[in-house]
């Protein structure tokens, strides 16, 4: 197996009001083609921030990010949002869907963005598949919390990414809700071979994916396979 | 890769973002479309303006040619004119003032004794109108409409003209060329010139002004003629006039009007402009999670830029479109609102360039403030949508943003350039706009600085809850001082200015100043005026002997040497005009000398030494000591720059810019002037009545009719004044309504909580009134007290007069202006104290 993302001693501190506050120090992992990576810790530990460095959303301090054998620190902000746009899909806690578009358009986007022609079937297709076929012309307004969350699972898988960064994806829903999300989350990984990080405090979510990394005070606390194969399988 | 700006896709995210903005959007550039109204207004006005004048300029002087002259008619010039005059129609008219005589009353006015068939293009306009040209068939005359009303006299009623009595044949509405502010000054009566001789006015010494219309066959020919002779009317010092000179000069007089109206209305623009800008910073920080998706989802800095900046543009685009259309309405109303000012119909069409104009100069405009707040965009980091950057403030100090303000500024120099036609001018109001707005922003930030600073923790909850909204994140406070402060100052700058200019002429009005003169008094009537005027009771506060001489040589050289060599440190000026001057043996009380000596007579050894007044010593540049030849009346007198002496020229008294020593001019051809004080309308009445009565060739200057007309036209051209800062008022008041509902959503979630958690309607009505309070106030004293610096230097500078400070109307703005922002503030917040805490709650889950 290839691998997909390689981090090298990765810090990142903030300065603020005269005060240095690291958040990370000293992180080294590397992540293989098509796996299923849990990164879980308390509140503060410092794992949305490595979520951020990992899909080149901000800068390290030190350290380096190697994604898709690309050297991602050593790029512009202009040239991680092209990397961005070509190899990654995201999903967030709070859905991050543009609220001024419609949830066929939202999925359109990043499609639209690489000048790809002929879109909308595909894109229908996909929305079809997440069980929505018919609120595509719906505002994210419109739409409960499980189905903003499905919209934004066809727009992340829309350009077949080759990782999957999702940040507390259930964070905002029921537990039935979350469970039907998951569900379709591991079932598009498996159907894509896509690589998929989690960040979450749920360990019975992350204990679906094949490696636990736990993170606490900024460190990595453990590095654990968990024995599961659910990549491609969830239960 | 496929990052590069892919415009049609920037174009369709920039109106699928605007879907449910649009009215939101149009709310930021509401504030544009009054000043691109005003302008537009102002420019299609203009270009009609132009056209009218072009179109009406054979009216305006009613004569192919015109040749006139203040001097008395030589045998050769009286050849010379009728030369020109060869199978041409001519006409000719006597202007000189005089008393006339109502049967209730007496008033100076303009006298036209008209022969001929002018004007021979347009009419003099009567009623009826046929009097027009019936009243120079006989003992008819024609009375300017001011004048009837005055004296209450109607048609048939009679008038009389030094020693002749005339018949009302009609009421004069409108002379050729005349405006309704001339109208006021010098309010004219026609007489035919067949019966101007027997008048008794044409003595010798009296200032006439003759003019000579000429209409050729060909009107063309006009112009070329006036080329010729234009050496032979410049050697007997005529003046002269073709339709095609008065073309440019009106056209020049009015296009300062239109160029200062539009710097009226220009300022109104910059005031929404910061509406704009304002708008835009807080609708871009509402937009930074959707532009964190985006840049998320693959889009590049600068593509997010250019969503927003299209949509921006769009909007900007539409809003100057409105205005424009708005102004091509308020046009209609231009020519009512300025018909005193205008010698001619103005028609009122469309102005296509106008239009043009106003929609590029507004979409310029609003997207270069717009652009402040845009850059930002560029630097809004995808890190947003895990959470708050905690670099976001990094975003404010970027370098770009320093030159936006620097094409801000240079377009605010460059456009004002184009108005003003002079770059001193130009950098003047550059520089006063960005101190007025450097002001403004620093004593906002001096306000939220203090009031974090010392914030009165004690203080009740209300009071410190009013106070801390000054400082909550996305505050108007900046904006709203800025906008509210600038307006403030704007109309306060028009309340002293006019006061100003007021008191400037009101000086009479008090104490023992003369507010009576008599002049034009030959020598031997002298004795006989004041008697006259004791007889009544009346004070002789003072007479003066005048003469009329001309200068013929300065420091040794003639006019002719001068003109000869331009390097001489002689100035033209001191030739081309008339003087009149005085003699007397001491200073009166509103003379100062302040280089050289006086000398109150002719020295033993026979020198004469004069005294000139100091600006017009230095306009001729002569200096203590220097020579003098004067030529009274064909006589050359000697003399030497004695003194210089400074005036005060706002008393009430006759001053000279030369006086002679007694002993000199005592001989001399002269009139005198007489100056009483007079302590009622009635008395002033019975004097003038007497006066003209026994002596038709003295005219009389009543100061409190001299007064009233001033009063009269500095309120016509106040209300063209007010009518144009009204653009910048209501767009004040449109900037602040705006700021007020953008900030709505904001104080809709506080006003939601602070009522969950048990507030009263009243209590949060009283944190609305508190914080509005402080912004319209603070607003208010600091616009207060920038006007009254600029009130200061256009007087000390510009009207060079005493800046005279009347506190009322400024303290009656001040309490007015912070009650408006409180009403405006409270009605606007209505709707959020009317929803139920629930739906807000609702909705944001």
């Amino acid at each position: 197996m290839e691998t997909i993302l390689n981090i090298q001693n990765l810090s990142k501190s903030y300065h603020s009001a005269g005060h240095t506050l690291h958040v990370l120090r000293a992180i080294n992992f590397s992540v293989e083609e098509g796996s299923a990576l849990a990164i879980v810790g308390p509140s503060g530990s410092g794992k949305t921030t490595l979520l951020g460095l990992c899909a080149g959303l901000d800068r390290a301090s030190s350290g380096t990010i190697e994604l898709n054998k690309i050297r991602i620190d050593q790029l512009s902000e202009d040239q991680r949002a092209q990397l961005r746009n070509q190899y990654v899909g995201f999903i967030f806690q709070n859905f991050q869907l543009l609220p001024t578009l419609t949830a066929l358009e939202n999925v359109m986007v990043p499609l639209e963005l690489r000048g790809e022609k002929d879109i909308r079937k595909r894109t229908l297709s996909l929305l079809e598949k997440v069980g929505l076929a018919d609120r595509v012309h719906h505002y994210p307004a419109q739409l409960s919390g499980g189905e903003q969350q499905r919209v934004a699972l066809a727009r992340a898988f829309s350009t077949g990414p080759k990782i999957l960064f999702a940040d507390e994806p259930t964070g905002n829903l029921d537990v039935e809700t979350s469970a039907k999300v998951m569900k379709l989350i591991f079932d598009l990984n498996k159907e894509a071979g896509t690589t998929l990080i989690l960040v979450t405090h749920d360990m019975e979510l992350a204990s679906k994916t094949q490696r636990i990394i736990r993170i606490k005070g900024g460190e990595i606390f453990s590095d654990e396979k968990t024995g599961s194969v659910a990549n491609h399988g969830y239960a | 890769m496929h990052n590069k700006m892919n415009l049609p896709w920037l174009f369709t995210m920039a109106w699928r973002d605007s879907r449910r903005n649009r009215s939101r959007l149009f709310l930021f550039v509401s504030s544009i479309i009054l000043g691109i109204a005003a302008l537009v207004a102002i420019y299609s006005f203009g270009n009609n303006l132009r056209q009218d004048i072009d179109n009406q300029a054979a009216t305006l002087i009613g004569a192919d040619l015109v040749v006139s002259t203040n001097k008395p008619l030589t045998p050769v010039i009286k050849k010379f004119l009728d030369s020109i005059g060869k199978g041409a129609m001519r006409s000719q008219q006597k202007n000189f003032a005089s008393m006339i005589v109502f049967n209730s009353g007496t008033r100076l006015t303009q006298v036209r004794a008209l022969e001929g068939n002018f004007p021979y293009y347009g009419k003099i306009e009567t009623t009826p109108e046929k009097a027009g040209d019936d009243f120079r068939k006989e003992h008819f005359a024609l009375v300017d409409k001011t004048l009837l009303l005055q004296f209450n006299a109607k048609i048939g009623d009679t008038i009389r003209v030094g020693k002749m009595i005339f018949k009302i044949a009609g009421i004069l509405n409108k002379a050729p060329g005349q405006t309704g502010i001339t109208a006021s000054v010098a309010p004219v009566v026609y007489i035919p010139m067949q019966y101007l001789e027997q008048t008794g006015l044409m003595q010798k010494g009296s200032r006439i002004n003759s003019i000579f219309y000429y209409q050729f066959d060909r009107p063309e020919y006009a112009e070329k003629l006036a080329k010729r002779i234009e050496p032979r009317i410049e050697q007997f010092d005529l003046d002269h006039d073709t339709i095609e000179s008065q073309k440019r000069d009106t056209g020049r007089s009015f296009e300062d009007l239109t160029r200062f109206l539009s710097l009226v209305g220009f300022i109104a623009l910059l005031l929404g402009c910061i509406g704009v800008a304002s708008a835009v910073h807080i609708y871009i920080r509402e937009k930074i999670a959707t532009i964190a998706i985006l840049r998320c989802l693959g889009v590049t800095g600068y593509q997010a830029f250019f969503i927003y900046l299209i949509q921006i543009t769009g909007i900007g685009f539409l809003g100057s479109a409105g205005g424009a259309i708005l102004g091509a309405f308020i046009q209609q109303v231009l020519p009512v609102v300025l018909k005193d000012l205008l010698p001619v119909a103005i028609t009122v069409n469309i102005s296509w360039t106008a239009i043009f104009q106003g929609i590029a100069l507004g979409t310029i405009i609003s997207l270069l403030f717009a652009l402040l707040p845009l850059v930002s965009i560029r630097n809004i980091s995808p890190l947003n949508t895990l959470r708050l950057s905690l670099e976001e403030t990094r975003l404010f100090r970027d370098p770009v943003k320093w030159v936006v303000y620097l094409m801000i500024v240079l377009f605010i120099g460059i456009f004002s350039y184009i108005q003003l036609g002079e770059w001193r001018e130009a950098v003047y109001f550059t520089l006063a706009v960005l101190t007025a707005f450097l002001v403004l922003t620093g004593v906002s930030w001096a306000l939220v600085y203090l009031v974090r600073k010392f914030f009165p923790s004690s203080w009740s909850y209300l009071w410190r809850q009013g106070l801390a909204n000054l400082f909550r994140p996305n505050n108007q406070t900046i904006i709203l001082i800025v906008s509210i402060g600038l307006g403030t100052a704007f109309i306060s700058t028009l309340l002293l200015v006019q006061d100003v200019l007021l008191d400037r002429v009101t000086l009479s009005a008090s104490g023992n100043q003369p507010n009576m003169l008599l002049f034009d008094i030959q020598t031997n009537q002298k004795k006989e005026v004041s008697a006259l005027i004791h007889t009544q009771g009346l004070p002789v506060l003072q007479e003066v002997p005048i003469i009329t001489m001309r200068v013929e040589e300065v420091k040794g050289y003639t006019a002719a040497d001068v003109r000869k060599d331009t390097t001489l440190d002689v100035s033209r000026r001191a030739f081309s005009s008339e003087l009149r001057v005085t003699y007397r043996d001491s200073l009166t009380d509103s003379e100062k000398i302040t280089e050289g000596k006086w000398f109150g007579n002719i020295t033993p050894d026979g020198k004469i030494y004069v005294s000139l007044e100091e600006d017009y010593a230095r306009r001729i540049k002569v200096s203590v000591g220097d020579n003098l030849v004067f030529n009274v009346q064909g006589a050359l007198i000697p003399a030497i720059a004695g003194s210089i002496r400074q005036v005060d020229w706002n008393r009430i008294q006759t001053n000279f810019r030369v006086v002679f020593p007694a002993g000199v001019l005592e001989d001399a051809p002269q009139f005198h002037v007489i100056l009483t004080r007079v302590p009622s309308v009635e008395v002033s009445a019975r004097i003038q009545q007497a006066v003209v009565r026994r002596f038709p060739n003295i005219s009389i200057i009543d100061l409190d009719l001299v007064l009233k007309v001033l009063d009269e036209i500095l309120n016509k051209i106040g209300f063209v004044i007010r009518f144009m800062a009204a653009f910048s008022i209501i767009t004040g008041l449109i900037v602040l309504i705006a700021s007020v509902l953008i900030s709505k959503y904001q104080r809709i979630q506080e006003s939601v909580l602070l009522r969950t958690l048990g507030a009263s309607r009243r209590q949060i009505i009283f944190i609305t009134i508190l914080e509005y309070f402080f912004l319209g106030a603070l607003a208010a004293f600091t616009g207060i007290l920038l006007s009254i610096a600029a009130s200061w230097a256009l007087a000390h500078f510009t009207f060079e007069t005493d800046f005279i400070f009347k506190p009322m109307p400024v303290i009656i703005l001040f309490c007015l202006v912070p009650a408006l922002t409180v009403l405006i503030g409270v009605i606007n917040s209505r709707g959020i104290l009317n929803r139920p805490p629930l739906e807000v709650l609702r909705r944001d889950g």
